[in-house]
C-alpha cells in the first residue's frame, strides 16, 4: 500500500448529504472481478446523466482532484469496497465529510484513503474553500487540513489507523507476522471450553 | 462484575488480544461468503501464497448475480456467469464448502446462514455483505465487512476491530392488525435517521420482541444497518432455540446442552448500561412507505409527500428535493394514490417463509392490477419448497405474480430483475438508494403484506382497508 503522508490539491466539493455506496459505485459494474481500473465506473450514473451542471468530477480543475469533501454520512448503505477501490483510481486519496458509513470508513484505511471526519463548521469552511478552486493541503503527521487562506484545522484519527495509513502497512501482513501465536492459542483454549462452536458442514 | 451487554459478552469472549491504541484482534467463527465481494480476497491470498487458515468456518454461495428464473438451463455466457464461476473455482482450490445454484440448500447468504444452523447464538459472524447484521436475530455478533477484511478473515479468522457504543432499541406495546415488524423498523431508522446508529451497535429489547417470530427478529435486524449500525442484536430465547434445534449445522446431543446452558447466559444483565437509548410504542404505528432516497423517507400509509420547503435543516431540504425530482413525487400528494408499475416481494430482508405467508394472505382470491407486473422471489431454495407445499405458490401464481428460484434478484438488480428508467415499485428490500433497483428505478419501500395490497391496487396502498374488506365478505 503506498504511504500516505501529505497531500495538496485542488478538493473537489459534493455538497451532499448520505451520499451511498450505491450511487458511488452502481451495482451492476459489482460484476467485475477486479479491484483495478475501477475509476471508469465511479459515480457513473452522476456523471452521465446529462441533466444541468455537469457532475463535480467532470468539471476541471477538479477532474483532477485528489481531496473529495462531501456531505454527512458519506459512504453509507452497501459494504461494497469497489466505492473505495473507484475513489482511489479516480486519484482521490482524501475524503472530508462530517460522518461516513462505517463500512466505507474502515475500507479507506485498506486502500491508503484517508477519511477525515469533522464538525459541520470546520467542514462548512473546507467545503467553501473547495468551491474556489484552489488547493487545498492535507497533512497526516500534523493532523491537519491547511486552507488556501492558511487557517489550518486539526482533525482527529486513531492512531493506529494513522500509523497504519503512513507506513502503508498492511494489515494482513502485521496479523501474520505478530499474532499467529495468540490466535493459536485462543483456538486451542476455545476448542477445551466451546468445542460445538466448530462449524460441521454434513 | 460489572453489568454486561449481550455485545459486551460476545465481544469480550471472541478478543484475540487487544491491542495498545484501543483496537482488538476478534476472532471470527464464521464467514459467509459470497461471488461479488469475494474475488479480490481470495486473488490477495492468493497474490501472498497464503492459505484459507479455516477452511471449514467459511461457507461460499452465489446469491447476487443468479438469475432467478430457468435455473435447468446452462447459465448464459456473461459477466455474472463468469462471477460464479469464479466462486466455485476459488471454494474448490481453497477447501471451502460451497453450495451450487441448483442445491436444495441454495439461497441468499443470510437466509440460508439460519436454515442450516451455521448461524449460531454468541458466535461471531461476517460477510462481505452489509446485511450481515441479519444475523444478530440469533444473538450473534454479525456485521459486514469489505473485501480487504473477507482477505483477512480468509487468512488469520480474525480482523482488528474497535468495538463501538452501545444502543438499546425498547420496542413496546403490541402492534395492531395490518402492522408488522418491517413497519416497526422503518419507523425507528425514521425516527433516528439513516446516520442514527453509525457507531453504535443495537440492541433490540423490549415487551414487542417476545412476541416477535425469528423470521420477524431477522427483518428487524437486517436494517439495523439503515439506521447506519453495522451490528443489530436481539438476546436469544426459547423461540431461537426452539428456531435453531435439529439445524443441520446446529450442535447436537450433549454439544447441544453445552450450548444451550452458554447461550443463556449472553441476555444483558439487568444494571447494564447503554450509550443510547431509544424507546418506541409500536402499538401507535401505522404501515409505512418510503417517499424519497434514503430509508429513512418513509410515513405512515396515509400520509402525504412531505414538503422540503417546510424543513428547516438546508441539507436536509436539499436532499429532500433531490430525492422527490428523482421519485418523480410532488409535496402534498397522497401516499395511497401513487401508482406502481412493479412488485417485488423477496430479499433477505422479506423473504422468508413468514413473509411469503403474509403476502400470500393478502392475495388469496384477488388478482393483481393489470398495470402491475408483480413477481416472489422466495429466499432460498428451501423457503420456495416449504411455500410450495402449504400452496403459497398457487396463490401467488393464481393472483398473477411470477414465482421464481432463490436470490437476490430486484433488492440490487445485479441480473436480469431490475426496473427500467422511470418505473415505479412497491418493493420488500432494504434499499430505495437511487438506481438501486435498475438506473433511474423508483423504489418504495413496505412490508410484504404492504407490497400485495399496492400489487392488487395498482397503487400504494393500505393493507388495513384490503384486510377489512376481506373480512366483510
Amino acid at each position: 500500500m503506498t504511504p500516505f503522508t501529505r497531500v495538496v490539491s485542488v478538493a473537489a466539493p459534493l455538497p451532499e448529504t448520505d451520499i451511498d455506496t450505491d450511487i458511488i459505485f452502481p451495482a451492476r459494474f459489482l460484476l467485475l472481478l477486479d479491484r483495478r481500473g475501477l475509476g471508469a465506473h465511479l459515480f457513473h450514473e452522476r456523471r452521465r446523466d446529462g441533466v444541468g451542471a455537469r457532475f463535480v468530477l467532470d468539471r476541471p480543475p477538479f477532474d483532477r482532484a485528489q481531496i473529495l469533501v462531501a456531505g454527512r454520512n458519506f459512504g453509507c448503505g452497501s459494504s461494497r469496497e469497489h466505492a473505495v477501490w473507484a475513489l482511489a483510481d479516480f486519484g482521490v486519496r482524501v475524503v472530508v465529510a462530517p460522518s461516513f458509513g462505517e463500512i466505507f470508513y474502515a475500507n479507506c484505511f485498506r486502500n491508503g484513503v484517508l477519511p477525515v471526519r469533522l464538525e459541520a463548521a470546520p467542514h462548512g469552511r473546507i467545503m467553501t474553500a473547495a468551491e474556489t478552486g484552489a488547493p487545498i493541503e492535507i497533512d497526516l503527521g500534523s493532523q491537519t487540513v491547511r486552507l488556501p487562506d492558511g487557517e489550518d484545522i486539526p482533525f482527529e484519527i486513531e492512531p493506529g489507523r494513522r500509523r497504519d495509513l503512513m507506513l502503508g502497512r498492511d494489515e494482513i501482513d502485521a496479523i501474520l507476522a505478530d499474532d499467529i501465536g495468540d490466535i493459536r492459542d485462543y483456538e486451542s483454549r476455545r476448542r477445551a471450553t466451546r468445542a460445538w462452536l466448530d462449524p460441521r458442514l454434513k | 462484575m460489572p453489568a454486561l451487554t449481550l455485545y459486551d459478552k460476545i465481544w469480550s469472549d471472541h478478543v484475540v488480544k487487544p491491542y495498545s491504541d484501543g483496537a482488538a484482534l476478534l476472532y471470527i467463527d464464521r464467514h459467509l461468503v459470497q461471488e461479488v465481494s469475494s474475488p479480490q480476497a481470495f486473488a490477495g491470498l492468493d497474490a501472498r501464497g497464503v492459505k484459507t487458515r479455516r477452511p471449514e468456518a467459511h461457507l461460499a454461495v452465489a446469491d447476487h448475480a443468479v438469475p432467478t428464473k430457468d435455473r435447468d438451463r446452462p447459465l448464459p455466457d456473461s459477466l455474472a456467469a463468469r462471477q460464479v464461476r469464479r466462486l466455485v473455482e476459488n471454494a474448490r482450490d481453497h477447501a471451502i464448502a460451497y453450495i451450487p445454484m441448483r442445491d436444495a440448500r441454495h439461497g441468499i447468504v443470510h437466509v440460508i446462514g439460519p436454515e442450516l444452523g451455521f448461524t449460531l447464538p454468541g458466535a461471531t459472524i461476517v460477510c462481505g455483505d452489509s446485511h450481515t447484521c441479519t444475523h444478530g436475530a440469533f444473538g450473534a455478533l454479525a456485521f459486514g465487512i469489505g473485501s480487504s477484511e473477507c482477505e483477512c478473515v480468509l487468512a488469520t479468522q480474525t480482523l482488528k476491530q474497535r468495538k463501538q457504543k452501545r444502543m438499546r432499541v425498547l420496542l413496546e406495546g403490541q402492534p395492531a392488525a395490518g402492522v408488522g415488524v418491517k413497519d416497526m423498523i422503518l419507523a425507528l431508522i425514521a425516527r433516528i435517521g439513516v446516520g442514527g446508529g453509525v457507531g453504535y451497535a443495537i440492541e433490540y429489547a423490549g415487551g414487542a420482541i417476545a412476541n416477535l417470530s425469528m423470521e420477524a427478529r431477522m427483518t428487524l435486524c437486517n436494517m439495523s444497518i439503515e439506521a447506519g449500525s453495522r451490528v443489530g442484536l436481539v438476546a436469544p430465547d426459547e423461540t431461537t432455540f426452539a428456531w435453531l434445534a435439529g439445524r443441520p449445522m446446529a450442535p447436537a446431543g450433549a454439544d447441544w446442552e453445552a450450548a444451550m446452558a452458554y447461550w443463556k447466559t449472553l441476555p444483558t444483565d439487568p444494571d447494564a448500561v447503554f450509550d443510547r437509548e431509544v424507546s418506541l410504542n409500536v402499538g401507535a404505528l401505522a404501515p409505512r412507505v418510503t417517499w424519497g432516497t434514503t430509508p429513512e423517507d418513509n410515513l405512515p400509509i396515509d400520509g402525504v409527500v412531505p414538503d422540503p420547503d417546510r424543513e428547516p435543516d438546508p441539507d436536509r431540504r436539499a436532499r429532500m428535493q433531490r430525492s422527490l425530482r428523482y421519485m418523480g413525487l410532488k409535496p402534498g400528494a397522497r401516499l395511497n394514490e401513487v401508482p406502481i408499475d412493479r412488485v417485488f416481494i423477496g430479499s433477505c430482508t422479506n423473504g422468508r417463509l413468514e413473509d411469503l405467508r403474509q403476502a400470500a394472505a393478502i392475495l388469496v382470491g384477488r388478482r393483481v392490477a393489470p398495470n402491475v407486473a408483480a413477481i416472489v422471489v422466495p429466499g432460498s431454495a428451501t423457503v420456495r419448497l416449504q411455500a410450495e407445499a402449504e400452496g403459497l405458490d398457487r396463490v401467488f401464481r393464481a393472483a398473477g405474480f411470477e414465482w421464481r428460484d432463490s436470490g437476490c434478484s430486484m433488492c440490487v438488480a445485479m441480473n436480469d430483475d431490475r426496473l427500467q428508467s422511470g418505473e415505479r415499485c412497491a418493493s420488500t428490500s432494504n434499499r430505495n438508494f437511487e438506481g438501486r433497483q435498475g438506473p433511474n428505478g423508483r423504489t418504495h419501500l413496505m412490508s410484504p403484506a404492504m407490497a400485495a395490497a399496492a400489487a392488487i391496487s395498482g397503487k400504494l396502498a393500505d393493507v388495513r382497508a384490503l384486510e377489512s374488506r376481506r373480512s366483510m365478505a
